[in-house]
């Protein structure tokens, strides 16, 4: 006799509880639809929040077609795997990694968010949150550092994406004593685990990306979803730097956009270019030097004056100081 | 014998999904939880073996579960139990404290007469599965 119910214990009586009580079987939350039934997907409330992201990143990023294409293809397949687990059409749970491959400042960390709002409204994450590691996060300094560090690192972004970033520093095959090897097996068994809600994001450069996976074929076979983000063209920084700068309560004037346009020329033939992050740091440093150019005016400033930032603030760059070459 | 120890002793013994909703609980308070191990069911033994450190800054239970999965896996015949420490002033202390594992068999607490002082009879409760261990000292 198995006592499972309440009461004290009894000398004679029989005690054998399980320990651990077989897990019940998980209940289906939605009813199964009728063979005949149709369903309406933009009727759906988690299509309307999907679209409502979205949006989102539409409006947020500027270019990226590609990647915009790929994120909505993800988000449909989502969606009609929803629809068809409704019509009691079983089917397993999608294998949701992916590898972000782009320059830098092309919006891998934003995509991510956004990716992981997308994953929450269809219910395969449980949060929608990103947990960021790099190589310092998962690999340890001796034997036997690694595999708990590691599993931490996947305990904190339990029920969410874990983005590792710069991923392919985690291989190092000129030495064959380190431990990200280590990282990539225990990463190999987590996402293979069919009940962990955690989807790996690997993210980096594109061509050590390629490497990377080339080096990894096991790593490589999991990852089903490839997204290449493209470096942005000339019009596409004025429009970001437009947008950045409107975000901040700012305007260019036109001379002033005209001047960032042609440092935008000269800065993205320079080595370590960095796309929209380079635009940001152009931003922040044309403030301060607006800030500057306003406290030695000497005058009141009116509301005009504080929000304009004016061709004199950008050519302070020194990178128009330089001699041509 | 059925070792009631700890918050939900006198309910069935929790499943696992109960164990994530309860360590959710603590954790949604900022209660870093613990586990830790022992093979002696005495009411004295208060401070059991670590399984490793406090598990801080988590958000989710998963990784809890995976570390008593682990320690369930290396000690199969001890008893588990989970702790989450209020770390706040003025508590600072075990906020709950609850059983994920005991043994397939509990032996029982025996009650020994122990000599005293010139020669006066005590008594003392002293926890068989001690005494049944390899290699136990047999008084």
């Amino acid at each position: 006799m198995s006592r499972t119910g309440f009461g004290h214990y009894r000398p004679g009586a029989e005690d054998t509880v399980p320990t651990t009580a077989p897990a019940e079987p998980e209940e289906t939350v939605e009813t199964t639809l009728g063979e005949d039934a149709e369903l309406d997907l933009s009727r759906d409330e988690a299509t309307a929040r999907v679209e409502g992201t979205l949006a989102k990143l539409e409006a947020e990023l500027v270019g990226l077609a590609a990647v915009k294409r790929r994120v909505r293809e993800i988000a449909s397949l989502l969606l009609v795997d929803r629809a068809r687990r409704q019509f009691g059409l079983a089917s397993s749970r999608p294998t949701l990694h992916m590898s972000f491959a782009g320059g830098p400042g092309t919006g891998k960390t934003t995509v991510a968010l956004r990716m992981a709002e997308i994953l929450h409204a269809l219910g395969y994450l449980r949060v929608p949150r990103v947990h960021t590691v790099t190589r310092d996060d998962l690999v340890g300094q001796f034997i036997g550092h690694t595999a708990p560090k590691t599993k931490e690192a996947i305990a904190r972004a339990a029920g969410g994406i874990l983005f590792i970033d710069e991923a392919y520093y985690l291989f190092r095959p000129e030495n064959e004593r380190d431990y990200g090897q280590e990282v990539i097996e225990i990463l190999l068994t987590e996402m293979e685990n069919e009940r962990g809600s955690l989807v790996v994001i690997f993210a980096g450069y594109p061509d050590r990306m390629a490497t990377f996976f080339a080096a990894n074929p096991g790593l490589s076979s999991r990852v089903p979803h490839h997204i290449g983000f493209d470096d942005y063209t000339h019009p596409e920084l004025v429009q970001i730097a437009d947008l950045m700068v409107a975000a901040e309560n700012f305007r260019f004037d036109d001379e002033a956009r005209e001047a960032f346009s042609s440092y935008l020329t000269r800065r993205m033939e320079r080595p370590q270019f960095s796309n929209a992050r380079s635009v940001r740091n152009a931003v922040e440093r044309s403030r301060l030097r607006q800030a500057r150019r306003l406290v030695e005016l000497d005058r009141p400033l009116n509301r005009d004056d504080l929000i304009t930032l004016t061709a004199e603030d950008i050519y302070g760059s020194s990178l128009f100081n330089e001699p041509n070459r | 014998m059925k070792l009631r120890h700890g918050t939900f002793s006198y309910l069935p013994d929790l499943t696992d999904d109960e164990i994530a909703a309860q360590v959710r609980y603590a954790l949604d308070h900022a209660w870093p939880v613990s586990v830790e191990f022992t093979d002696d069911p005495h009411p004295r033994n208060v401070y059991w073996e670590m399984w490793g450190l406090p598990m801080f800054d988590l958000t989710e239970p998963d990784g809890v579960l995976a570390q008593i999965n682990e320690c369930r896996a290396t000690f199969p015949n001890s008893y588990v139990r989970v702790l989450a420490y209020d770390a706040r002033l003025g508590r600072q202390t075990t906020a709950m404290s609850f059983l994920v594992q005991r043994p397939a068999r509990e032996p029982d607490l025996q009650l020994t007469r122990v000599e005293g002082e010139n020669r006066t009879q005590r008594y003392a409760v002293q926890s068989r599965a001690t005494t049944e261990r390899e290699g136990a000292w047999q008084p």
